[in-house]
């Protein structure tokens, strides 16, 4: 298994409680299956089935593996800067 | 590469943009304020607050000065975003893009801004009276733009 942390932004966070959480995947998971795991620890994330994804600062989809040592890996509604 | 790049908590200034884009082989320099305003879809929005992902929204505005220095020919170029309370009339971002001449200067300005609001991991929350929202972009893809 490995451990990630996923940072939660702006409403997943306000919704988790929480700006992270500790996630535990088997070894080959991807992002998708991360977020899977999430939701189903998260009831309140549960309807957010197509967030967006970051791996090491730059976005990623869903099947990208996540990297050996976990990464860093963070998840987060659609952007409203400016 | 010379550009200024900043995601922070403090009121924003016009004049520290303008100043790291000029130089005397720019003629001209196009610049960009993005204001809070007291509406929203009929609502009266009473402060805005911005929270970002520090880091990755620092290392996007330094991927859009890399595309505007692709695009349009010049690295001169400042984008500043301001985190936390934002109130009604302060600016929230700041874009100034100097270049040699006019037509790169605008373009690459309002390339600027346009790309920050669909990429850059940066929450806006609009305050009422009674209650608050998060704002939520159209853009569902951001890998696809």
């Amino acid at each position: 298994m490995t451990k990630c942390t996923v940072l939660l932004f702006a409403r997943y966070a306000e919704l988790a409680g929480a700006p992270s959480l500790e996630v535990e995947v088997p070894e080959g998971a991807t992002l998708g299956d991360l977020w899977d795991r999430v939701r189903k620890m998260v009831p309140a994330l549960r309807d957010e089935t197509r967030p967006l994804l970051a791996c090491d600062r730059a976005y990623a989809r869903p099947d990208t593996a996540i990297p050996v040592g976990g990464g860093e890996i963070a998840a987060f509604p659609p952007v409203s800067g400016g | 590469m010379p550009g200024l790049y900043r995601v922070g908590e403090g009121k924003l200034d016009l004049a520290e943009a303008v100043r790291a884009v000029a130089g005397p082989d720019r003629g001209a320099i196009s610049t960009f304020l993005g204001m809070a305003r007291d509406h929203h879809a009929g609502r009266r929005v009473i402060r805005l607050e911005y929270e970002a992902y520090r880091p990755m929204a620092e290392a996007t505005l330094r991927t859009i000065g890399a595309e505007i220095e692709q695009r349009f020919g010049t690295p001169h170029i400042a984008i500043l975003h301001r985190l936390g309370v934002v109130g009604i009339g302060e600016a929230s971002v700041i874009i100034a893009v100097a270049a040699a001449h006019r037509r790169e200067a605008i373009e690459g300005c309002r390339f600027a801004i346009e790309r920050l609001k669909a990429i850059a991991p940066i929450w806006k929350k609009e305050h009422y009276e009674h209650g608050s929202i998060w704002i939520e972009g159209a853009s569902p893809d951001p890998t696809a733009t």
